[in-house]
């Protein structure tokens, strides 16, 4: 039998300790693994044996967490990093090299448009961005040194619902990977291997985790792609002389990606993740499902209540019929849109500080993904040197508000939204 | 390693060392809807132990190429031709090869070493069963839903403690491991292996026959070639050893990769 998505929350990756029986995961807090004899360590660093040598590469308690998520995903297996970014360079560093090209979608986090604009093409790797709605876009930005196609489920600032199945199918006719940042769905909102991605990062900072305690980043390998059919990607189909001349497609073939990625990239890069922080991301996606149906239902309820106030220009929220994306939303994205949204107040940036300064619930921080319901007013905080002119250009207005919706119990957070909204009406 | 048999292109891995005839080699044979690197591991460790290792895909599987073959007999023959291409184990050395099966593999080692006993130094025969009746339900599902027929064949595949995880091979999840190596195949393969198992209705008289030794090794929980029938495949086999690994299914070398390779060892080496 195989068991359903709530289950393997609580259980995928993970079987009682033969020796205590412990119920929990332990947390295997050591950088190294004792060799049973010379043959067996001689095995494991030639591949002939499975198991754990140093936790840069490997760790029992970070490969609970590895299973885990690949279960939730549908994936064939993934790996545990010390942040998002990390998974996102992890990914990249993997496939390709100096003269490589990537196409994304212009709707990312602000620390992946960093990274693809301005840290890594001073390492040859350059990136196109494109309209994420405009299929047009990415099919004219591929080049022939293009080796991925990047982009968020649910985009940043705006939630542009990312079309996987039509941006999937263009990236395979190329003989491309499409790579999904999928930190704002989880997979209990949408499994994008499902729909055609072949490889998904998470931020599991944020909803993964859930109390905001622990930074860390999962990459989760589909294992559908024929990277040897593509002939685009060298670091995975010929021999590489830094590991035994091992061929990794040849050696595994639906896991060569993560082959490499663990035996290169965490080996070299060394971007690993702590076993304490895979037990706390552990314990908290163990209650994923019952958190993502709450922050949905909370969710659902602030967005009614801000398309009604007075207070209030517009709310973005997929789930809204006049949100672009709307019909796609209803597809791919059935159980909800998320829990971070942005809508407008009137009166600019002065009303965009009183609003947030009213608040007693919501905590003002640059995070989101928590419990605890936060909040941010872009105009005031991460882009306040920026004019008016410039934020509209952005896609963001002076009055710009940023919620991520939390735990609490939805009267209380309305109360605190009228607060808020109270305050900024006054100004 | 890349040859052409029946004017077909065959793949073989061949454990990330060169293949060399003089030495003795091991041909590990994948079961259906599979390919070599279901081996990884144990190829890898007697590649790197003084033997010549031939992991292969059967036609139509994995990298080589054609239609896959309709019968146990026929791939028994193909292994022959490839032992034959090879040099391992000819005429002027006989004796020098053993063979490694899994599920259709096994059945395929056994009418091999049963049809060509020459080149044969012993068989090993992991999670096998013979014969190997497949279910209607299985073989209706494989011909018009082979999605459908692959879950089937995951869910029974592994045993309680694999579909939950706790994987040797560190961050690995088994079973979507499992089902997309199985996706990897082309269209109708599944099919014409679940088939050709199941019209395999010789297997005993193979046993009976068989010239060299054997071991089997069985998986505890493994529900698609049940134990029992294990036992009652060695009992029929004149020079046996057999192997229970506890707590396993029938996706052996995946669930308990160290203790498949351990027994293999004990065999073999």
């Amino acid at each position: 039998m195989t068991y359903n998505f709530d289950t393997l929350a609580l259980h995928a990756g993970q079987v009682p300790d033969e020796r205590y029986g412990a119920r929990a995961t332990p947390i295997y807090l050591t950088t190294s693994f004792v060799f049973k004899d010379s043959d067996q360590a001689a095995a494991l660093f030639n591949m002939e044996r499975a198991g754990h040598v140093y936790s840069r590469i490997s760790n029992p308690t970070n490969a609970v967490l590895e299973e885990r998520i690949a279960a939730l995903e549908g994936g064939v297996g993934a790996i545990a990093v010390a942040s998002g970014q990390a998974a996102l360079h992890l990914a990249i560093a993997t496939l390709m090299g100096a003269g490589g090209h990537i196409v994304a979608s212009r709707s990312l986090y602000g620390g992946s448009h960093n990274l693809l604009d301005y840290t890594l093409p001073r390492f040859g790797i350059t990136t196109s961005f494109v309209d994420p709605r405009d299929l047009d876009a990415w099919r004219a930005a591929i080049r022939p040194e293009t080796r991925l196609l990047f982009g968020e489920t649910l985009g940043n600032p705006g939630l542009d619902v990312l079309n996987i199945p039509e941006v999937a199918a263009l990236a395979h006719h190329h003989g491309l990977p499409l790579m999904v940042d999928s930190t704002f769905t989880t997979p209990w909102l949408m499994r994008p291997f499902d729909h055609g991605a072949d490889l998904i990062f998470h931020s599991a900072t944020k909803f993964l985790g859930g109390h905001g305690v622990a930074i860390g980043g999962l990459l989760v390998d589909g294992g559908s792609f024929d990277w040897d059919k593509s002939g685009k990607f060298p670091t995975l189909t010929e021999p590489y002389e830094g590991f035994h001349g091992m061929d990794f497609s040849e050696e595994s073939t639906v896991a060569a990606f993560l082959l490499r990625a663990r035996r290169e990239g965490l080996r070299d890069f060394g971007a690993c993740m702590s076993p304490m922080t895979a037990f706390q991301l552990l314990q908290g996606m163990e209650t994923l499902p019952l958190r993502m149906a709450r922050h949905i239902a909370n969710t659902r309820q602030a967005v009614e209540h801000l398309t009604r106030s007075e207070a209030v220009a517009s709310v973005g929220y997929p789930e809204l019929e006049d949100h672009p994306d709307h019909a796609l939303a209803q597809k791919l994205l059935p159980r909800g849109a998320g829990s971070v949204f942005s809508f407008n107040l009137k009166g600019g940036r002065a009303a965009g500080r009183k609003f947030i300064e009213a608040l007693r619930v919501f905590s003002h921080l640059a995070n989101v993904g928590d419990a605890k319901s936060l909040v941010i007013h872009p105009a005031s905080t991460t882009h306040f040197r920026m004019s008016d002119a410039a934020l509209v250009a952005a896609g963001i207005h002076p009055g710009t508000i940023r919620l991520s919706i939390g735990l609490e119990d939805a009267g209380d957070l309305l109360e605190d939204l009228n607060r808020g909204l109270a305050a900024a009406q006054k100004i | 390693m890349e040859l052409e048999l029946n004017g077909q292109q065959a793949y073989a891995y061949t454990g990330g060392k060169p293949f060399d005839a003089a030495l003795p080699c091991v041909v590990f044979i994948h079961g259906a809807q599979n390919d070599h690197s279901v081996w990884g591991l144990q190829s890898r460790w007697f590649a790197h132990h003084g033997f010549a290792v031939l992991a292969v895909d059967l036609p139509g599987h994995g990298r080589s190429a054609g239609a896959p073959l309709p019968s146990i007999e026929a791939l028994a023959d193909w292994i022959e031709l490839l032992l034959e291409k090879v040099g391992a184990g000819d005429t002027a050395t006989p004796g020098k090869v053993t063979l490694v099966g899994h599920s259709m593999g096994s059945l395929t080692a056994l009418e091999c070493a049963a049809r060509h006993p020459v080149r044969i130094a012993r068989i090993a025969l992991v999670g096998t069963a013979v014969p190997m009746p497949v279910s209607d339900a299985l073989l209706g599902a494989a011909r018009d839903n082979e999605s459908k027929a692959i879950s089937m064949i995951n869910a029974w595949s592994h045993s309680p403690r694999g579909t939950i995880g706790g994987n040797t091979v560190p961050g690995m999840w088994l079973l979507g491991a499992a089902r997309r190596l199985a996706e990897r195949q082309p269209p109708g393969v599944l099919h014409n292996d679940l088939a050709a198992c199941n019209a395999y209705t010789h297997g005993m008289e193979a046993a009976a026959a068989l010239a060299c030794p054997a071991l089997i090794i069985s998986g505890s929980r493994d529900m698609m070639t049940h134990p029992k029938a294990a036992a009652k495949l060695a009992a029929a086999i004149r020079d046996v050893r057999s192997v229970s690994l506890d707590g396993a299914g029938h996706d052996l070398m995946a669930e308990q990769p160290d203790a498949v390779l351990d027994a293999l060892r004990g065999f073999i080496a």
